[in-house]
């Protein structure tokens, strides 16, 4: 079964508030339990703030290091999940229900399969 | 004697033939490539065996057949792509045509041809990419034809079936007509590649020429196809409708010289009524179904236009009609180009002052999203300038029609543009 990555990009700066934020994360949940339940589900993640990461290049030998995400931008990943379902259109409505309950763009992105999916 | 006989099935049976050895072996290349071997084929034994009985038929089983040896000889050599499509086909060899499909549930119309067209105008491709598979995949045409129907050079023309046939296989766009809740949405998209296809065939948005006549009869082509294969679909019978009653005026809107001919102008008796009947016909249907939706309405535009009969005036054109269609239509489909287009009607129902108003206020307005608006179209400022112009302000007509000449690239309507500037009275 092919499997998909599920990426949530979200603005930079501080989150909701909570009493905008705790609805949606409880509709995240139950978003993922449905997958689980549908047994389309590989694996989630959620991610610190795109402050917090640190792109590490190797170059003639050297280290080089930079504070930050790797894209510059307005908006980074979230957080993201991996699915596994029949095909394109199966993806794009897990997509479609995420982005929403979040109302952040998810990005389908088909993971490419070590058997030749 | 063979050479337009194969001519004739490939335009007939080329999209046919592809759409079922995509099904068959699960993969759009190895589907291409094979039909195209067979057509080599018949061309080489056609010419002296003659036409088999079912042509259609003889290019299938062939492509199928040399398709199956050239994956056996490759899957022998552990090619896995080649194994996959030859597993895909089944263990007859791919050679039960009615069998599943492989990909799940099946979508409410069994055709192949349908599939593959909801397949090249799934919606996770670009609008671009959409019109150049469905022209090649379905209409046979080169990347080389395609290129240059929409003027775009060669090699940037050739990424784009190449990505979207990369994207298709990847990303496991699926083949099949969408299930009932997903049809509308995926329907329309569609249509709207067939009209695309249809509209830059008849005002071809750059270049010398004002039409590209071969788009328009694929399209209409696409068009009677959809219009068979979903004879439920109103919108469907809509979009061939609209098409066909534009087409029938294609030979009165050039003059001999190649400029464009307005509507309230052209030579009557050049209308093609066959074409007329057609469309006229699928529009009463349309009516009796009592569903609109915009291809309808634009279809009942054009019947109303189409109505005039050949020796009588533009003059006897049912204004009042055409407005109240497109009341009709800016209820269901709002958007500035429909307002403008409008406001045609109102200046033929009420006079070009109460016309000009609003076409004012509708370049006033702001466009979707951070676009220009109305202002960067030369159509509205075309239509301002024949409405000043009718109003008896010239110069102000003739700033307009500059500004509509410096947004249009195509050479016909530039020279019209300038045709009717230079006709202008000069202010006293």
């Amino acid at each position: 079964m092919p499997q998909y990555l599920l990426s949530m990009y979200q603005p930079d700066g501080d989150p909701p508030p909570p009493e905008v934020l705790g609805p949606i994360m409880r509709k995240v949940s139950a978003w993922n339990q449905d997958l689980r339940d549908a047994g389309a589900w590989v694996f989630t993640a959620g991610l610190h703030p795109a402050s917090t990461a640190t792109v590490v290049r190797s170059q003639h030998g050297d280290v080089v290091m930079t504070d930050g995400p790797f894209a510059e931008g307005k908006e980074h990943l979230g957080g993201f999940t991996v699915i596994s379902v029949p095909d394109l259109d199966a993806a794009l409505e897990w997509g479609r229900r995420i982005s929403e309950i979040t109302t952040l763009p998810c990005e389908v992105w088909p993971l490419r399969m070590s058997d030749g999916g | 004697m063979p050479g337009p006989d194969i001519e004739r099935v490939f335009r007939a049976e080329y999209g046919r033939a592809v759409s079922i050895l995509v099904r068959v072996f699960g993969d759009i290349d190895i589907a291409e490539d094979a039909v195209q071997d067979a057509f080599a084929r018949a061309a080489e034994r056609w010419p002296a065996d003659g036409l088999p009985p079912s042509p259609a038929g003889w290019i299938i089983t062939t492509a199928r057949n040399q398709a199956i040896d050239r994956l056996r000889r490759e899957a022998s050599r552990s090619d896995r792509h080649a194994q996959a499509a030859l597993l895909h086909a089944g263990p007859e060899g791919g050679r039960s045509v009615a069998g599943g499909t492989g990909y799940g549930e099946e979508g409410p119309v069994r055709d192949d041809r349908l599939r593959l067209l909801f397949t090249c105008c799934h919606p996770s491709l670009s609008p671009a990419a959409q019109v150049a598979l469905t022209l090649r995949l379905l209409g046979g045409l080169t990347t080389e034809q395609i290129a240059h129907a929409f003027l775009v050079p060669e090699p940037t023309m050739a990424q784009r079936p190449v990505r979207a046939k990369g994207k298709i296989r990847d990303a496991r766009v699926p083949y099949r007509v969408p299930g009932e809740a997903d049809l509308p949405g995926r329907l329309a998209a569609v249509l709207a590649v067939v009209y695309l296809i249809f509209n830059e065939g008849y005002t071809a948005s750059t270049g010398d020429e004002l039409t590209r006549p071969d788009l328009c009869a694929e399209a209409i082509r696409l068009g009677r196809l959809l219009a068979t294969l979903m004879p439920d679909e109103a919108e469907v019978m809509g979009l061939l409708a609209l098409m066909l009653l534009t087409e029938s005026r294609r030979a009165a809107r050039t003059a001999p010289d190649g400029s464009l001919v307005l509507l309230a102008d052209q030579d009557r008796s050049r209308w093609d009524r066959g074409l007329i009947a057609e469309g006229q016909a699928l529009v009463r249907r349309c009516l009796r179904r009592g569903h609109p939706g915009p291809y309808q309405i634009q279809a009942a535009i054009n019947a109303v236009h189409s109505d005039t009969a050949p020796r009588r005036t533009p003059g006897a054109t049912d204004w009042d009609q055409i407005l109240q269609l497109y009341d009709q239509l800016l209820a269901v489909a709002p958007s500035l180009v429909v307002a403008l287009n409008r406001a045609v009607a109102v200046a033929e129902v009420s006079g070009p002052a109460a016309a000009l108003a609003l076409v004012d206020e509708l370049g006033a307005a702001p466009g979707p999203g951070t676009g220009p608006g109305l202002a960067g179209y030369y159509l509205f400022h075309a239509i301002r300038a024949d409405l000043l112009r009718r109003l008896g302000r010239p110069a102000d007509a003739a700033a307009a029609y500059d500004a509509a000449l410096a947004r249009t690239a195509n050479a016909a309507e530039q020279a019209f543009l300038r045709h009717q500037r230079d006709q202008l009275s000069t202010p006293t």
